[in-house]
């Protein structure tokens, strides 16, 4: 850990202001937004990231958080603590993908303690990027190479995968955001903007540093959820090698509009096995349409990892995406939805 | 055989409460790493980023310039001020022979290579970031592997050769069935929840020492031999020990380096290595491989046994734990064969972790076994009963005593085996594919001296002195039990100090000896108190005048005659002394022979290994026993492994504390899950460095993985083992664990995975 300066936000545009400065992303300037801390403090322990100082952005959750159930939609604020949204009983109620994406992800401690803005930010769980013994890490130092490509890779990416980073993002909720169509308003300096959720995250592309689409100095505000006929037969299925505490070997998160056993709408995200939060969409389109049986998800499934890379250990990631994948489905098909 | 002690005053076996319970979960109970001492500076340590080669250059400018640092030690201002000690397994004290910072020569990843000492932590850690080190780097070798060296032979360290009878490869080619396998396991480390620390405090020439250990008089001598000094003129102070499970045994490099900082700064030091550090500066459990041939007749008898294992080291230090010993006298053969091998890598040198031969070896024989019993179509209760045997195969000696088939029948029933459907994949519950495995359990019921001080002062309260050392295993308890119990009193009445070096010597906290060891040292004292007592009660004149002394016992705060006759035992007390009475006692095991028992306690209070393995036992052998019985749960798509409900029946003589045996057989039986399905330890073998070096990416079974525990004890008595009849028990409940999963797992799936830790890719 280096030395750092910290102060508390006295207001939003004090912050904004503060944080904008020249860096290649959001995620590596030099001043860091402080919420709950538990990716920022973590990394900053082990020398990975070297923020030189952090605003703390707690003081403005007056106005940053809190849940807000309306007629057409959810409203959760940036600063929510992941187990206050957790078990909110109408998320849990109509939006159970949400619920379910947070109540498995981390442990109690943490839920308590991180942020719903900080959980969908938080940096991948690469070990070669975890530890600055390991030279060669685009991510953390670009330019510099990829030691995992030729390492082990039980936990990287399958899909999404660049040849400069195959960095798996470990989060949960992120995928629930993503398959209810959800927005993150953003303040910036310039003022405020709103973009689909599926915008926030960047392709490794060749600048895997970059992570996200927000310009240094930009905070998230919050996320709106449209209430939709898919939310409430929406499910979380998270698989891994422990029953609790661990990140997702692979995950899916699955919304259906479904009339009679016909598909109207399906809606798929996966995690665990993608660089970012994934959406499937070949293997909606696969879906729409059509009855959902063991044959059709299986179908669907095949389609969601059409477009997977394995790398050395990870291989076994496409047979497992596929059946967590089916299993979510039908799981979610054969959910009873009373009104 | 030995006559049973006097021990029949209640309190020797009931549940009671951990003593030292209360302060631990309200947080007074202090851990060396939580002394605050004051004016400390603080510590830091570099480790190296390389394998194998050596330090060209180091770049301390920027870290110096680091404001409150005050020292940074590498090898260019160490060198030869730190002397040999010789190596633990080796009968001496050291964990590894290898010496950081005494040269630029890096043998493992993660090595100390420097150590920055500051007037803050946080400084000291900023500084430490900012060392840089230039390396000529060689190329290094993980472990096993495509570059597998050599392997180099080595020979089995207890008995001086590997056991071996009859002609086993001979029995195997004529043999009906026949099974024959390659098992893996993986690479462990303890993660004890206390960090590896070090606080060194100079007062003149005498060093105190607060480190938690397993070891204290072994600490401080072999760092007197370290640092060229008297032994006397150190203390080491470990009241409570945050976990250890072997890797706070031996003397590690690091603590001779704070002390060299201490003196150097004249002033004291604190060491807090962090959670990645833990995985290189003390010792693991190295992977190990297995090649098992079992050769049996269609009854299921076996005809041929033959177990070679292969075990990674560092390059310097032929460290193996050769459970050969153990897996070639657990069945009824005539012909065994069995050898060990060492593979030399570029690695740390590994060391004890709880059960260390059992865990891997038994593992392999014991799915070996329900392979055999696939293979016969037999169930493997009935293999294990056809094989049983009260004699070491090897050489005839009997076991003072071996209850395995009880601790199987009394596990079966309770797990309701009789119900099991022994075709694979047959049993299901929804989209839960279920398996139901059982193995066998064992652990050798090994005793060393040890030395105790009791002291009984006329109010009745008892002072229970001895530097053993309670590793959360119970210790304190069980020791006030027994001299409660010897000695009549309340428990409340009896207060117990362990874990400091100018107690009376004890023995390491390791192979399960403890209670064993430092109970009947205890006793002894109780006994040879209790008997001064009847002497002078029974020559007095007084209510017990006349009466046999041998006879008399103490009870209820009593002394009394079998014939009902009693004084209060503080008139006995006052009898003999106005004060306090006290009894020093030197206990060496009836076990002991050769130059333990001649110089057992010379070499313990020289903080060297003097334990006496009940694989070694003289005429006889001695070992506790257990069978444990899991059910796993597969699902049918993902593949997901749960284990719901284990049980385990376990027979190790006398049970001094019900509740925190019951806890080490729970908290063992937890742990043999977790290395069966969590536990292993990543290594990138191109740079020989471990990975998953945090307790989040570590994986160890959290709540939510264990759901029923059920732990039988199984009565036993044999006073052969010891005069209290103790077989330790700690380490009992872990080994046969993983077999038993992995055999469920085939009765669950009908796939046999050999390696371990079984994940959900091997079952896709
Ligand atoms: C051991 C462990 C296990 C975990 N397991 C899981 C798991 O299973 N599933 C899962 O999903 N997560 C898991 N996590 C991740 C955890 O959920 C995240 O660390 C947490 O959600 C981050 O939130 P925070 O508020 O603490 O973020 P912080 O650490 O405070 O912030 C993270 C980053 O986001 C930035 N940031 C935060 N809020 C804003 C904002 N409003 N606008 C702009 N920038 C912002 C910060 O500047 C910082 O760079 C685990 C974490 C740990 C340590
Ligand atoms: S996968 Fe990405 S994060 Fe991991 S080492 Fe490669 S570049 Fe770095």
């Amino acid at each position: 850990m280096r030395p750092f300066s910290y102060e508390r936000a006295a207001d939003m545009a004090g912050a904004i202001e503060a944080a904008s400065v020249a860096s290649d992303a959001h995620i590596r300037a030099p001043v860091q937004f402080l919420a709950g801390g538990t990716t920022l403090l973590d990394l900053m322990k082990i020398d990975v990231m070297r923020p030189e100082r952090l605003v703390d952005i707690n003081p403005l959750a007056p106005a940053l958080s809190g849940i807000s159930v309306r007629e057409d939609g959810l409203r959760l604020g940036a600063l929510t603590k992941m187990s206050a949204a957790a078990d909110h009983p109408d998320v849990i109620r109509n939006y159970p993908v949400l619920a379910q994406s947070l109540k498995l992800a981390a442990s109690a401690q943490l839920r308590n303690m991180a942020s719903l803005s900080g959980n969908v930010l938080q940096r991948t769980r690469c070990l070669y990027f975890r530890d600055v013994a390991w030279e060669a890490c685009n991510k953390r130092n670009p330019g510099s190479g990829c030691a995992a490509l030729e390492g082990n890779t039980r936990k990287h990416a399958i899909l999404g995968v660049s040849p400069h980073c195959i960095a798996a993002y470990p989060g949960d909720f992120a995928q629930a955001l993503l398959v209810l169509d959800a927005t993150v308003a953003i303040a910036g300096r310039d003022g405020e903007r709103t973009i689909p959720f599926h915008q926030l995250h960047r392709l490794p592309g060749d600048t895997p540093q970059a992570e996200t689409n927000l310009a240094p100095g930009e905070i998230i505000t919050h996320f709106d959820i449209p209430s939709r006929p898919w939310t409430r037969r929406s499910l979380y299925l998270k698989v891994r090698d422990r029953e609790s505490y661990e990140f997702a070997v692979a995950s899916a998160a699955v919304a259906l509009d479904m009339q009679g056993g016909h598909v109207r709408d399906a809606r798929i995200a996966l995690g665990g096995v993608a660089t970012i939060p994934w959406r499937a969409s070949g293997a909606e389109e696969a879906l729409k349409g059509g009855t959902l049986d063991e044959s059709s998800a299986k179908a669907a499934a095949q389609a969601a990892f059409e477009p997977a890379r394995a790398q050395g250990d990870n291989h076994f990631k496409i047979e497992l995406g596929q059946a967590t994948l089916v299993r979510a489905l039908l799981d979610a098909a054969s959910l009873e939805i009373r009104s | 055989m030995n006559a049973p002690s006097r021990i029949d005053g209640g309190m020797i076996g009931r549940s009671v409460p951990r003593i030292d319970g209360r302060l631990k979960v309200t947080g007074a109970a202090c851990y060396p790493s939580d002394v605050g001492v004051e004016d400390a500076a603080h510590a830091f340590l570099v480790t190296s980023t390389i394998a194998r080669g050596r330090i060209k250059q180091f770049h301390l400018e920027d870290a110096q310039a680091v404001e409150g640092v005050l020292d940074i030690l590498t090898y260019e201002n160490t060198r030869g001020k730190v002397g040999k000690a010789r190596f633990f397994a080796g009968g001496g004290y050291t964990s590894t022979t290898i010496m950081p910072m005494d040269s630029p020569k890096i043998w493992h990843d993660g090595q100390i290579v420097a150590m920055v000492v500051a007037e803050t932590f946080e400084a000291a850690r900023e500084a430490a970031h900012k060392v840089r080190v230039d390396y000529d780097v060689r190329e290094a070798v993980a472990g096993f592997g495509d570059t597998r060296p050599q392997p180099r032979q080595m020979s089995n360290p207890l008995s001086g050769s590997d056991p071996k009878t009859g002609d086993a490869e001979k029995a195997f080619r004529e043999a009906e069935v026949q099974v024959d396998a390659y098992y893996a396991t993986p690479t462990q480390h303890h993660n004890p929840i206390e960090l590896f620390t070090t606080t060194c405090v100079w007062s003149g020439d005498t060093l105190t020492v607060y480190e938690p250990s397993q070891f204290v008089h072994g600490l401080k001598n072999g760092l007197a031999q370290q640092l060229n000094m008297s032994a006397d003129k150190i203390r080491v102070v470990s009241p409570f020990v945050g976990g250890a499970f072997g890797s706070k045994a031996a003397l590690t490099p690091r603590t001779a380096f704070v002390a060299l900082a201490a003196k150097r700064l004249n002033r004291p030091v604190k060491l807090v290595s962090t959670r990645a550090q833990a995985f290189t500066v003390s010792t693991y459990r190295a992977e190990t491989e297995h090649h098992v041939k079992l050769g049996a007749d269609r009854s299921g008898r076996l005809t041929s046994l033959s177990h070679e294992g292969w075990e990674v080291s560092s390059r310097p230090d032929n460290y193996k734990v050769a459970g050969t010993e153990t897996t070639s006298l657990l069945y009824a053969c005539p012909n065994i064969y069995t050898k060990v091998n060492i593979v030399h890598a570029d690695r740390g040198t590994p060391g004890f972790m709880r059960s260390p031969a059992e865990v891997p070896y038994v593992y392999a024989l014991e799915c070996a076994m329900d392979e055999l019993a696939v293979a016969l179509t037999m169930d493997p209760v009935e293999l294990r009963r056809i094989n049983d045997t009260q004699v070491n195969p090897i050489d005839g000696k009997p076991y003072s005593s071996r209850a395995l088939m009880q601790c199987y029948d009394r596990a079966a029933e309770a797990f309701g085996w009789s119900k099991r459907n022994p075709l694979p994949g047959s049993m299901t519950d929804g989209d839960w594919l279920i398996g139901w495995g059982c193995a066998t359990a064992c652990y050798p019921s090994n005793v060393a001296p040890a030395e105790a001080r009791v002291t009984v002062a006329p109010n009745g309260t008892v002072r229970v002195q001895t530097a053993g050392h309670d590793i959360g295993t119970g210790a304190y308890t069980a020791i006030a039990l027994t001299a409660a119990d010897l000695l009549g009193v309340p428990l409340e009445q009896v207060s117990v100090e362990l874990g400091d070096s100018t107690l009376p010597p004890a023995p390491v906290a390791g192979g399960s000896n403890a209670t064993a060891s430092i109970c009947n040292a205890v006793a002894q004292a109780c006994e040879d108190i209790r008997d001064r007592l009847a002497q002078a009660a029974s020559h007095a004149d007084g209510p017990l005048g006349g009466a046999d002394h041998g006879a008399m016992r103490l009870r209820d705060g009593r002394l009394v005659t079998p014939d009902g006759r009693s004084e209060p035992l503080k008139d006995a007390l006052t009898r003999i002394d106005f004060g306090p009475m006290e009894s020093y006692v030197k206990y060496t095991p009836e076990i002991a022979s050769g130059t333990v028992k001649v110089m057992g306690h010379k070499m313990l209070e020289s903080g060297l290994p003097a334990m006496t393995s009940g694989s070694a036992a003289g005429d006889h052998i001695q070992y506790a026993f257990g069978a444990e019985f899991l059910e796993v749960r597969i699902h049918r798509r993902t593949r997901e492994i749960r284990v719901p409900r284990i049980v385990g029946a376990f027979a190790a003589g006398r049970i001094i504390s019900p509740t925190t045996a019951r806890s080490q057989l729970l908290g063992g039986m937890i742990w043999g899950i977790g290395s069966a399905l969590h536990e292993a330890t990543d290594i990138d073998r191109r740079a020989a460095r471990y990975l998953n070096d945090d307790l989040a990416e570590y994986l160890i079974p959290v709540n939510a993985d264990i759901r029923d525990v059920d732990v039988i004890f199984v009565p036993e008595e044999d006073y052969q083992v010891n005069a209290l009849g103790i077989k330790g028990l700690g380490e009992l409940g872990n080994v046969g664990t993983a077999a038993a999963v992995s055999n469920a797992v085939f009765h669950a799936t009908g796939r046999r995975i050999r390696d371990l830790p079984i994940r959900i890719e091997d079952l896709l």
